[in-house]
């Protein structure tokens, strides 16, 4: 297989029953990487991180529109903006760490949760088709953010003895098995925690990427002689794992955020 | 070339989980860009309209207390005008009534009053003219008493003592006329 193979998202000349005689070009980890578009300094500049940006110009550039210049009386996109800000602020934020705490956060998290789901939809928008956060160093970046947030917060909340006792789950009650569970929550909280975070995000979308194109590959490789109904199936399932996706996208992008506020809860909260 | 980008591929492909630096890069500035401008400016700004919204929202209710509570106390007086003018209708209806049954009352008495000096007038003026017709006819009579005493003492003395009855009766019947008259 060579490199300009393993770019490509498949072979258009391949077909079932024809004569050419290449197999399914399944996706795979190939279907993960870019030919740079171009290179700076030596290092490539490809089309997730294009995405990556745009997300950030379509974010800021939507609510500029709708907040810019705020009015009492709200006109339509600063009426949507404002639905989802307050789905943010009032559904996650003030839920889990509460109004009088959790306000310090709001500006964090509502960030977060439309990067992210932005980063998300691409996944089913035409030309870019890939979702952003299906490559690990975006969901790590935003995990790492709130990683740092949170441990620093247990600190500076509880000092160095109590917020190792924070982290760590240390309750004398426990008895014998004390160090079994400080040893547990230690690996579980501060070393697991993170990388969690950052998969999860990265996994769902990772896999719903590999089942659209692997639809949408087989769709048109299915599309000869007698199988085209069996393509017909396919696409249909490419459909409907659109809709599917767009449902995922949303409530990964929801699951971020809602676990960043859990954990600065939890950083907040006196040891449990 | 070709050679060192397969290995390339195939040493990203090993591990989709080891992040590539670039992108850590690209992926933190994306994200500080957005990050930036919502907390900066557009989340500032629209916390500041809701709070205006909340207060105008609030301003209009305090506005509509305000007017609700001037409406009753305006009824309230209202009422209260109302009531004291019918109080005072009635008064004046009840004032009237007393002083017209007082006016007839008074009427009353008066025409009582009249009517019995009338009739007092009257019974007086009667006895005086029955005392003045008594005292003529007594002079009358006996100015006729003494003419027919006269006559009869003139014409004979043989019916003297019949004479004398006769004068007698008269007299009696004048009397009992007299008294029968009053």
């Amino acid at each position: 297989m060579s490199a300009e193979q393993t770019t490509l998202a498949f072979d258009w000349s391949c077909r079932i029953m024809a004569d050419n005689g290449c197999g399914f070009p399944a996706p795979g980890l190939h279907s993960f990487l870019f030919q740079p578009l171009f290179t700076v300094g030596g290092y490539e500049f490809n089309k997730v991180m294009l995405l990556a940006l745009v997300t950030s110009v379509l974010v800021v550039a939507f609510f500029w529109v709708a907040f810019g210049k705020a009015k009492v009386v709200p006109g339509k996109v600063q009426m949507i903006g404002e639905a989802g800000y307050d789905f943010v602020r009032r559904g996650i934020v003030y839920e889990t760490i509460g109004k009088r705490e959790g306000e310090k956060y709001v500006p964090l998290m509502v960030s977060i949760f439309f990067f992210v789901w932005i980063m998300n939809i691409w996944s089913v928008i035409p030309l870019a088709q890939f979702p952003v956060s299906s490559i690990i160093a975006y969901p790590i970046v935003l995990a790492l953010i709130v990683y740092v947030i949170w441990v620093s917060l247990t600190f500076k909340r509880h000092g160095f003895v109590g917020g190792w006792k924070n982290i760590t789950g240390y309750d004398k009650q426990l008895g014998p098995v004390l160090p079994l569970v400080v040893v547990i929550e230690f690996f579980s909280n501060l070393l697991v925690r993170p990388f969690t975070h950052a998969v999860r995000l990265f996994a769902n979308m990772f896999a719903g990427h590999l089942m659209l194109v692997m639809f949408t590959v087989a769709s048109w490789y299915l599309l000869n002689s007698y199988m085209i109904p069996a393509a017909g199936v396919s696409f249909a399932m490419t459909m409907a794992m659109i809709v599917f996706e767009l449902f995922v996208q949303a409530v990964q992008a929801y699951v971020f955020v809602l676990l960043a506020c859990s954990y600065i809860q939890g950083a907040l909260s006196e040891s449990h | 070339m070709i050679a060192n980008l397969v290995q390339l591929a195939a040493e990203e492909e090993q591990s989709p989980l080891v992040p590539p630096g670039p992108e850590l890069l690209v992926g933190t500035i994306a994200f500080a860009i957005v990050f930036f401008f919502l907390a900066k400016k557009l989340l500032p700004n629209i916390n500041r309209v809701l709070e205006e919204r909340r207060e105008a929202i609030e301003g209009g209710m305090e506005k509509a207390e305000a007017a609700k509570i001037e409406a009753e106390s305006v009824l309230e007086q209202y009422k209260a005008q109302l009531a004291e003018a019918r109080h005072e209708a009635a008064r004046l209806r009840q004032e009237a009534t007393e002083q017209g049954t007082a006016i007839i009352q008074e009427m009353k008495a008066e025409g009582q009053r009249q009517r019995e000096e009338i009739i007092a007038a009257g019974h007086a003026q009667i006895e005086a003219d029955r005392k003045a017709a008594a005292a003529a006819l007594r002079q009358d009579v006996g100015q006729l008493a003494t003419a027919l005493a006269g006559k009869l003492v003139g014409e004979s003395l043989e019916d003297h003592a019949r004479q004398s009855r006769t004068i007698d009766r008269f007299l009696d019947d004048l009397e009992e006329k007299a008294e029968a008259a009053r």
